[in-house]
This record gives structure tokens, C-alpha cells and sequence, in this order.
């Protein structure tokens, strides 16, 4: 191929982290995890690396195991009855089930946003404090700096006349940018999203969308989606999970234009699932 | 069957009535040149109408395919590659409808000995296999019979690059017939062009049934690196 020209108006293309196996700068790590609910498998034997400051996606169809997979990393599953898992899930390189790990710590450096925007019916400034208060944080001043960064982070702050607004009077969209910027108040390093554009309109969606690539220069990003373009568009490398497997991960681009399986293909071209 | 399938199923029809009307444009335009049949000659000019309306409905389909359906993989290898072959096949009938008005406008039949010597009935020869291999090809799927048009190309080519020697040495020997020999000239000049857009309907058959562009490729065999690589 002709060496590649460089578009002048492309000023703003990123490189985009590659699953290069020399590349050792993983976040997340899963090695050889299943997952079982009582005598149902889960997840079945699933290893993956997620890269740093990167856009991860899990697609699949509907009980394939991608969100019970995305919240092993910050240990959602644990309080599942029945919930039973072998294999080992790694932050920077430490396990996160490891019996020294404190499940409160580790979920300040993992947040999680759900599909349906869930903010508490309160303000919108103490809906971001939460997350500090119940830390013990008492000092207003150095609350009230995180609010404000982690609102504009979210670019929300912009949007709300009074931070003393009930959040429960916000837009979907905003709702749901409040609650990111409650998870990033914490400051993580992870953010896990679980569908979180699905209850939302082509507006928010695409401001949501903008959001996600804004934040991966700072955090490392792992979304369940079943929006195909959606994954398609923002994220770096996406995973495809089919009954409890991993099928194929790899290179967004690539999956969504040249899949390695006949199921992947068959999958995001709409043939099954 | 999803409606993306049916789309994909009604486009691709439409691909191949497009290509069978330019193939029969050709074989016209063969024809019409040794026989000199001026009839013919304007019956391929009639048909461009429909080469033409056939492209618009399917730049049309492409472009709705595309904004409706989201297709990806190989369902948007296949409409990409659809796209650009619509292209090619209109131009390659534009050269078609171009050869006719020659034969139409030229008024008499050409000296056969002229025409050996130039290698004319072997450049139409050539040019129908092409586009006979690029029909089945794309019917059957059959990457291995697209490559074949890059080695018939060739020949288009070696004959392309001599004509100007040739016909410079027959203005020389007989300069009463120059109309004659260029009116030949530009005929051989469109035909090397009909080989090198059945070149590029090779290419886009092969990006979408194998998923590798062999565009600017100057080895475009089987083995020839993947999709991205340099």
C-alpha cells in the first residue's frame, strides 16, 4: 500500500491503543475466568487484556454473559446467590478478588454507570458529593472542587442555572451525565458503563458518545452495548461474547470490517442472535 | 430473511443486469465494428440510455442501503465494492456507445488487413473475455477467475503501448488513409481503457468476496498482503 497521507483537516484523529501482544500496558486483565449461578455457567473460560486509557466494548446478544462479565471487575456479582467464580480478574496487575482487597476501595477505582440513569433525589451538587461524603471526606471546600470539575468533566456544568437543582428534574440524558460525573467524583481510574445510552434519545446518545472519547484520555473505559454503530463509533477494541464465551477481540475496526469467525460476522451483520 | 438480506439480494441483481447489458454493448460493438453494421452501431446507442438509468438506480440503492441498513463486514464490502463497480460499468458502457458513434461516423468498412495489423479484432477479443470472466466471477463468487482479467490486461496493454509506432509507420506507407488509421487509433485507445476499468471490477470483486485491496498493487496474486498492510 502507498504510505499513508495524512488528511490536513484531520487534526483531531487518535491513535487508537492496538491489542498488540507486546503491549503491556493492560489495565484489566481476565485469565481463564468462569463464572457459575448456582449450577448454570455463565462465563466460560474467558481470558482478555484491556488496554489503558482505552475505549473497550462488549457486544453479544441478550444473556451472552457481557454484563455479568463487565461487573466482575469491580465485584457487582459477589452478592448474586448462587454466584460462584474460578479464574482470577487483575487491576494493574493485582488481583481484585484477592482476600486483601477491600470491596469499598475497589469500587472507587472502578465506577460503574448503569442503563437507566439512577441519581439519588437530591441535589445536583450533593449527588456528586455522595460519593466523597460516605468516603469520610468533610472538608467542603475540596468537595465542592470535585463537583465542579467532575460537572464539568461530564458537561453538565454548563447545562444546570443552580447546582441546588433536584436531579430528578434533569433531562434523561443529563440524568445520566450526572451520574457519570458522580462516579467520577471518586476519581477512578475505571469506568465501567453498562448500556448507558440505551434509554436515551439521539441527542443525549451522541453527547454521552463525545463524553466517553473525552474521558478515555483520562480513564480506562469498558461499555457493554447492544448498538452495533455505537460500538462501532467510539470504542478501540470490542470484544464479541456468545453464550458465555469469547468468540473474537480484537481491533474495533477490523471486527466491524473484516471478522476473523463466520459468527462474529454472522452476529453483527444481523443473522443471528 | 432480514430485510438487509433482501436489499443486498436486490442490489446485487441489479449489478448483474447492469454488467449483461455491458458485456452485450461490447459483444455489439465487436460486431458492429467487423461486420460493420451500422444498425447495430446505433442500437448500442440506444441501449446507453439504459446503462445509464440502470446507474442511477443503483448509485440510488448504495447510498440508501447504506444510510437505512448500517451494513457492515462483508454485507459493507458488498455494497462499497457495488458502488464502484456501477461506476466502472457505466464508463466502461460510455466507451462502448463512444466505439458505435466511431463506426457510425467513420461511414464505411475498414480495410481488414489494417485492421490484423493494428490488432483491433484481437483487442475486442480480449476485452469480451475480460468481461465475460468479470460476469462469471462475480456470479459464482470466484476470485480465482477475477484474477484472471489482470493477466488478459496485459495484453491490452502491450498492444496499447506499440499502436503508436504502427500507426505512425502506416501514415508513412499510405497516407491516404490517416482518417482511416485514426479513427483505429482511438478505437485501440478506448479498448485499453475497457481493460483497465474491468481491471478495477476485478479489485473490488476481490476486496469484497476476500477482503484485500489490491488497488496500486503491483502484485495482485492470491498472496498478496491483507486489508491495511503496506
Amino acid at each position: 500500500m502507498e504510505a499513508e497521507q495524512k488528511n490536513p483537516k484531520a487534526t483531531n484523529v487518535e491513535t487508537k491503543p492496538k491489542l498488540n501482544p507486546d503491549n503491556k500496558d493492560f489495565k484489566l486483565q481476565a485469565k481463564n475466568v468462569n463464572v457459575y449461578y448456582g449450577d448454570f455457567q455463565a462465563i466460560n473460560d474467558i481470558s482478555l487484556d484491556v488496554v489503558d486509557n482505552s475505549i473497550t466494548a462488549f457486544i453479544g446478544p441478550s444473556g451472552c454473559g457481557k454484563s455479568t462479565f463487565l461487573r466482575l471487575f469491580n465485584r457487582m456479582n459477589d452478592y448474586i446467590d448462587g454466584f460462584r467464580m474460578e479464574g482470577d480478574i487483575l487491576l494493574n496487575k493485582k488481583s481484585v478478588y484477592d482476600e486483601s482487597v477491600k470491596v469499598e476501595e475497589l469500587r472507587k477505582k472502578v465506577g460503574m454507570v448503569f442503563q437507566k440513569p439512577n441519581p439519588f433525589p437530591k441535589s445536583v451538587y450533593e449527588n456528586v458529593a455522595y460519593g466523597l461524603r460516605i468516603q469520610g471526606i468533610k472538608d467542603e471546600d475540596l468537595i465542592e472542587k470535585r463537583v465542579v470539575k467532575s460537572l464539568k468533566q461530564a458537561t453538565l456544568f454548563d447545562e444546570v442555572e443552580s447546582l441546588e437543582k433536584q436531579a430528578l428534574s434533569l433531562s434523561g440524558g443529563q440524568q445520566q451525565r450526572l451520574c457519570i460525573a458522580r462516579a467520577l467524583a471518586v476519581q477512578p481510574s475505571v469506568l465501567l458503563m453498562d448500556e448507558p445510552t440505551s434509554a436515551l434519545d439521539p441527542i443525549s446518545t451522541a453527547k454521552i458518545e463525545e463524553l466517553i472519547r473525552e474521558l478515555k484520555k483520562k480513564y480506562t473505559i469498558v461499555i457493554v452495548t447492544h448498538n452495533m454503530q455505537q460500538a462501532g463509533r467510539i470504542s478501540d477494541n470490542t470484544a464479541f461474547l456468545y453464550m458465555g464465551k469469547l468468540i473474537e477481540y480484537g481491533d474495533t475496526q477490523k471486527i466491524f470490517t473484516n471478522p476473523e469467525k463466520d459468527r462474529t460476522q454472522n452476529y453483527i451483520t444481523g443473522r443471528f442472535g | 430473511m432480514a430485510q438487509l438480506d433482501t436489499e443486498i439480494g436486490l442490489l446485487n441483481d441489479d449489478i448483474l443486469e447492469l454488467m449483461y447489458l455491458v458485456k452485450t454493448q461490447l459483444e455489439k460493438g465487436h460486431k458492429a465494428f467487423i461486420d460493420f453494421d451500422e444498425d447495430l452501431a446505433i442500437d448500442i446507442t440506444i441501449n446507453e440510455k439504459r446503462v445509464d438509468a440502470l446507474e442511477l438506480k443503483i448509485d440510488r440503492d448504495c447510498e440508501n442501503i447504506l444510510a437505512l441498513f448500517n451494513p457492515v463486514a462483508v454485507d459493507l464490502r458488498f455494497v462499497i465494492a457495488s458502488f464502484k463497480i456501477n461506476s466502472d460499468l457505466e464508463r466502461l458502457g460510455d466507451h462502448a456507445d463512444s466505439i458505435a458513434k466511431y463506426i457510425m461516423d467513420f461511414g464505411e468498412p475498414i480495410d481488414e488487413e489494417i485492421i490484423k495489423e493494428m490488432r483491433i479484432d484481437e483487442m475486442f477479443e480480449t476485452a469480451i473475455q475480460m468481461m465475460s470472466h468479470i460476469f462469471s466471477a462475480f456470479i459464482s463468487e470466484d476470485t480465482q477467475l477475477a484474477r484472471k482479467v489482470f493477466a488478459k490486461d496485459k495484453i491490452l496493454n502491450e498492444i496499447n503501448r506499440g499502436i503508436s509506432n504502427v500507426t505512425a509507420r502506416l501514415i508513412n506507407e499510405n497516407g491516404k488513409q490517416v482518417e482511416e488509421y485514426l479513427y483505429l487509433f482511438s478505437i485501440i485507445r478506448k479498448l485499453e481503457r475497457v481493460g483497465d476499468l474491468l481491471k478495477n471490477v476485478a479489485e473490488e470483486i476481490i476486496f469484497y468476496i476476500e477482503a484485500k485491496v489490491l488497488k496500486h498493487k503491483k502484485d495482485k496474486s492470491e498472496n498478496s498482503s491483507k486489508e491495511g498492510d503496506s
